[in-house]
C-alpha cells in the first residue's frame, strides 16, 4: 500500500538554481539563504521517500500559449531538464515512476479531476530547483519523480480550494495503490514576488508567514484566499502559492511544523520553505 | 470567485494581470518569445530583428516595442513576463535589469530595494492609495 508520509512547501526561484549550479552559495548574497536549507535536507535523507510528487508550474516552457493545461501529470519514466534559453541546467535527469503516475492519473480522473496526461515532458526549473534545494548536488536524484503541472501563468489558476482538494484525492489514489511505496509530496513556488510593471519588486513578508503560520494552524482559512488576495497583497506571481495547497490538501487535517526556512530576497522574491508532518 | 472582477484587478497599480484579453491581444507576440527558445532562433533574430519579427502576424506597435526594448509596453501590447523573459535571455539582459527597467530604476538601484526587503505593499494595494 502507498502512504504519503509528509509534504514540503519551497518556493523555487530560477536564481536559486544558477546560484547552486555557479557554486555562489557561500557568496554573502545567497548564505543565508542556502544555510536555511540544510535542515530540510538533513530531514528529507532520514524520511527516505521512494517517489515524491511534485506541484510545480511550467514557465512557458513545455507549454506555449497553444494549450494551456490547468492540471498534467508526468506518466514518463524520465524527465529531461529544459532549455531555458540559457542551456539545460547541468543536473541529473529526473526519474519517473510510470506506475504511479498511470493509477494516479486514472484515479484521479474517475475522481472527477480531469488531468492532463504528458508522456513526454521536459521539466524547467519550476521542478529542478526544489531538488536542488532539497537534495543538494548529487549525481543521481535519490527517489523517483511524479511531476504535478499546475497552470498558474494565465488567469485564472484554479481555486487554492480546488488544489486543497486535488490534494485529497491524490491521497486516496496513492493509499489505494497496491505497491509499498513511501510517497512525499512538495508543493513549490511562490512566495511573494511580482516579477513585471511598475510594481515589479514586491515583497509582502507578514503576509507570506501569516500563510507559512496557517498551513498548519488554519489551513481552512488559506483554502478560502481568493486570487484578488493573492495578487493584491502578494504580488501578481504571489499567486503560485495555490500549489502549496495540492500538497497541503494530500496530508492530516493536524499536521505539525516540522521547520521553517524564510529569507528576503531571492533575487525578485520572497523564498520560503517548511517542512510539515501528520501529527498522529 | 466569480464575484472578482476585471476592474478589481485593474485597481491594482503597475501591474498587468495575464488574462483572456492579453491572451488574445499578445498571443502571436508571445509565440514569437517562445520561438526564441531554440539556439537558430535566436541566431536569426539576432542578425535581422525587424525582418525575424516580419516573419510573425505581429501589429506595428508590437514590432517597435520589442525593437525599443520597452518592457511595459511589451505588457501592454498582451505580452506576458515569462514568454518576454525569453527576449531577455536571447539579449543578455537579466531578470534584475528587465523588472528595473519595468519600474524605472537602474538595475542597481533595484537591486538595492530588493536587499533591503523588497518594494513594501503599502500604498501599493490600489490605485487610489498608490503615490
Amino acid at each position: 500500500m502507498g502512504k504519503i508520509v509528509a509534504g514540503l512547501g519551497t518556493s523555487h526561484v530560477p536564481a536559486i538554481g544558477v546560484a547552486h549550479d555557479q557554486g555562489l552559495t557561500e557568496e554573502p548574497y545567497w548564505k543565508p539563504l542556502f544555510d536555511g536549507y540544510g535542515p530540510a535536507r538533513e530531514w528529507l535523507k532520514k524520511i527516505d521517500p521512494d517517489v515524491v510528487i511534485l506541484v510545480y508550474n511550467d514557465h512557458g516552457t513545455v507549454f506555449s500559449l497553444q494549450s494551456i493545461p490547468t492540471f498534467a501529470i508526468g506518466v514518463a519514466e524520465q524527465y529531461k531538464p529544459a532549455d531555458e534559453g540559457w542551456g539545460p541546467r547541468p543536473v541529473p535527469v529526473v526519474e519517473g515512476d510510470a506506475n504511479l503516475s498511470w493509477h494516479l492519473a486514472e484515479s484521479l480522473i474517475l475522481d472527477e479531476f480531469d488531468m492532463t496526461i504528458m508522456n513526454e515532458m521536459d521539466v524547467d526549473h519550476g521542478l529542478t530547483v526544489p531538488l536542488s534545494i532539497t537534495c543538494g548536488h548529487v549525481d543521481k536524484w535519490p527517489f523517483k519523480v511524479i511531476p504535478l503541472a499546475v497552470n498558474v501563468v494565465l488567469y485564472p489558476p484554479p481555486t487554492g480550494n480546488r488544489c486543497y482538494n486535488l490534494g485529497r484525492a491524490i491521497r486516496k489514489a496513492v493509499e489505494a495503490y497496491d505497491e509499498d511505496t513511501r510517497v512525499v509530496i512538495m508543493g513549490t513556488g511562490g512566495m511573494s514576488h511580482q516579477l513585471h510593471g511598475e510594481r515589479a519588486g514586491l515583497i509582502n513578508r507578514e503576509w507570506d508567514n501569516r500563510f507559512l503560520d496557517d498551513l498548519s494552524k488554519d489551513p481552512e482559512r488559506l483554502r478560502k484566499i481568493p486570487h484578488l488576495e493573492y495578487v493584491r497583497e502578494t504580488g501578481a506571481e504571489g499567486i503560485e502559492m495555490v500549489m502549496w495547497l495540492v500538497m497541503r490538501g494530500a496530508l492530516d487535517d493536524n499536521v505539525k511544523e516540522v521547520y521553517r526556512h524564510y529569507h528576503v530576497p531571492a533575487s525578485n522574491t520572497g523564498a520560503g520553505l517548511i517542512v510539515l508532518e501528520n501529527d498522529a | 470567485m466569480k464575484s472578482e472582477t476585471e476592474e478589481q484587478y485593474e485597481d491594482i497599480p503597475g501591474t498587468y494581470l495575464f488574462n483572456r484579453k492579453r491572451c488574445q491581444k499578445g498571443y502571436h507576440l508571445n509565440m514569437f518569445f517562445m520561438s526564441l527558445l531554440k539556439e537558430e532562433n535566436r541566431k536569426e533574430f539576432l542578425a535581422d530583428e525587424a525582418g525575424y519579427l516580419d516573419s510573425f502576424p505581429l501589429t506595428d506597435d508590437q514590432k517597435r516595442v520589442v525593437l525599443e526594448r520597452d518592457f511595459n509596453g511589451i505588457l501592454a501590447e498582451g505580452g506576458n513576463i515569462y514568454y518576454a523573459a525569453k527576449l531577455g535571455a536571447t539579449l543578455g539582459l537579466s531578470f534584475q535589469y528587465m523588472a528595473g527597467a519595468m519600474s524605472g530604476m537602474s538595475q542597481e538601484e533595484y537591486r538595492k530595494m530588493m536587499v533591503d526587503g523588497g518594494r513594501s505593499v503599502e500604498g501599493n494595494r490600489s490605485k487610489s492609495e498608490h503615490k
